[in-house]
């Protein structure tokens, strides 16, 4: 049996390990609602928010994530739908090789295709456009997403396609009506994780997008904004970035078991 | 359905169970949308990539043949030496230090029910989800000169060790670390916490019985049990130490001097900087590599016993 000994220190230990875990992110939300040097406002205040959103413009950075963020996990989701179905319902015949194929893009880092990304972009005036962050994620979220939905397919009962074919249904339809819908939420815990990478991204955007503030995301601008200190108080600075985390953080609360799922079994494929 | 005819029409005379094996044209279709970006953006640069180490290039003009010089160079070159041993002291801290607080506290817990385990679970795994650019603002805040850590040692009496802890040479290296050793630590302890319930508590009752204590049970049962969380926790993190580009380049830019130069870094810089390209190219293929063989000894290490 457990000792109350044991259980007070154990949960004790869990307490600071928490504490920790919450302390940088808390401590910028408090700095945030500090007033800033020079302002009149007292007591906790949102004015650096403001602020932040004006002067680095935020409004238009958090718009740019969220079409990009969007943008792959739509595309990703469906791509790999298609892809996982072949490969587990239908059986594709070479999915032993597809697979490897695959494998490759699962551990690779973004490091090791950089530069002939940024010379392709900058070849086809692409550079500093959504299209350099976007098509470069969708590639590489697909061997998980891939993965990922082909593992869910392929525990799912054979006799599903079997009944549906035997009423007359083509393949695709078996995909449209039964196996994509079915497949939801193993989609919507997918599109957490991509959704995630995506939103977070900050190699790729710094060498893919660095000279168009139009199309730049959150975490750029925050980077740029951050490296100003001279010119920007830094309870503005960690206005900032609270807005450029909340989106995620939100998220997070309420889909917490998919984000978590998914960030633990996306490392066993 | 018409359609359905149509497609049946293109089948093999065998049963439809069995014409599943056989490739169909059909089939390719599904996969085209995704291989197509897949190949375009990430074999195909990859390819390039492993191309370009082998030339001397500015990234503009010509580029000139060098076979394995650049490789060559990475190997001797005393600074480029020193910014791959950063990549080690970074699994250090990303790595090894949270697998061990994680061990740790499994250590502690294995005999006691969690009580709240939801909340400390959510609370625990925070620092993965947040942007590591967001981090990296809040971390330079901890440091600062007239930050919390300060601060507190203020506060204990202990003022002389104050300083700009991301700015000073001693403590720069282990700074940034211990930032990857916030993100991480979280991650390993909500692993091994789940892993560990699910240990048979007949095993624990049986290392009891012979007469095994705390230290003994952990290593029998606890440790052997988490292999697979174990194996998973380590490919994350080492992946996540070795790519460290984020927090350095948000933190200290690689300063001060090249005291927290790491090897991602190195690329970039190589690439869109120094315009150093094939060099570039080729620290990243060595990077990649080094990935590749620590991810595959980790998942083979932790697997063969069983």
């Amino acid at each position: 049996m457990e000792s109350k000994k044991e259980v007070v220190f154990g949960h004790a230990i869990l307490l600071i390990g928490a504490l920790i875990a919450l302390y940088p992110f808390v401590s910028i939300i408090l700095q945030a609602l500090t007033p800033a040097p020079g302002s009149g406002a007292e007591g906790w205040t949102l004015e650096n928010f403001i602020s932040a959103w004006t002067r680095g413009g935020f409004s238009r950075s958090l718009l740019n994530s969220a079409i990009v963020a969007f943008a792959v996990v739509v595309a990703t989701a469906i791509a790999a739908m298609l892809a996982g179905y072949v490969l587990s319902v239908l059986k594709f015949e070479w999915r032993v090789a597809v697979f490897a194929l695959l494998m490759i893009g699962l551990v690779l880092p973004s490091e090791a295709r950089i530069i002939p990304l940024y010379n392709l972009f900058a070849s086809t005036g692409l550079l500093n456009s959504y299209w350099a962050l976007i098509l470069p994620q969708i590639a590489s979220s697909f061997p998980l997403a891939t993965f990922w939905m082909a593992n869910y397919y392929a525990q799912l009962p054979e006799s599903l396609s079997e009944a549906a074919s035997l009423d007359g249904a083509s393949e695709f339809e078996i995909l449209r009506h039964i196996y994509a819908p079915i497949g939801m939420s193993a989609v919507l815990t997918l599109s957490c994780l991509v959704f995630l990478f995506t939103w977070n991204e900050f190699m790729l955007a710094l060498v893919l997008m660095p000279d168009n503030v139009a199309v730049q995301t959150a975490p750029l601008s925050l980077s740029f904004f951050a490296g100003n200190e001279r010119t920007t108080e830094p309870q503005v600075i960690a206005a900032a970035a609270v807005l450029v985390a909340l989106p995620v953080v939100v998220a997070y609360f309420f889909l917490q078991r998919r984000f978590m799922q998914g960030l633990l079994e996306g490392a066993v494929k | 359905m018409s359609t359905v005819d149509h497609l049946n029409d293109e089948r093999a005379p065998e049963g439809p169970a069995e014409n599943r094996r056989v490739p169909r044209a059909g089939h390719f279709l599904y996969l085209v949308p995704g291989f197509l970006l897949y190949a375009a953006f990430c074999l195909w640069p990859i390819a390039q990539t492993a191309y370009f180490s082998f030339f001397r290039w500015d990234g503009i003009t010509d580029m000139r043949w060098i076979g394995l010089r650049n490789y060559l160079e990475l190997f001797t070159d005393p600074l480029t030496l020193t910014i791959f041993g950063h990549g080690l002291v970074m699994i250090v801290f990303y790595a090894i230090l949270p697998v061990l607080i994680g061990l740790l506290i499994v250590a502690i817990m294995t005999r006691v029910r969690i009580r709240l385990l939801a909340i400390f679970r959510t609370v625990l795994f925070l620092p993965q989800i947040l942007a590591t650019v967001v981090v990296a603002v809040a971390w330079r805040w901890i440091y600062a000169y007239d930050g919390p850590i300060n601060a507190v040692l203020e506060l204990l009496g202990m003022g002389f060790l104050t300083r700009a802890w991301l700015g000073d040479f001693d403590t720069a290296l282990a700074s940034v670390g211990l930032i990857g050793t916030w993100i991480n630590f979280g991650l390993c302890m909500v692993l091994f916490i789940g892993g560990a319930q699910k240990i048979d508590t007949q095993l624990y009752e049986a290392a009891r019985l012979d007469g095994a204590g705390p230290v003994q049970e952990f290593l029998a049962v606890t440790l052997p049990g988490l292999r697979g969380e174990i194996s998973i926790a380590l490919i994350l993190t080492v992946t996540n130490a070795l790519r460290n580009f984020d927090i350095v380049w948000n933190t200290t830019a690689g300063g001060p001097g090249t005291e927290t130069l790491v090897p991602s870094y190195l690329i970039y810089e190589g690439a869109f900087i120094t315009r150093n390209v094939g060099f570039a190219a080729a620290a990243s293929v060595v990077l990649t590599a080094l990935i590749l063989v620590l991810t595959a000894s980790i998942t083979i290490g932790l697997r063969r016993r069983y």
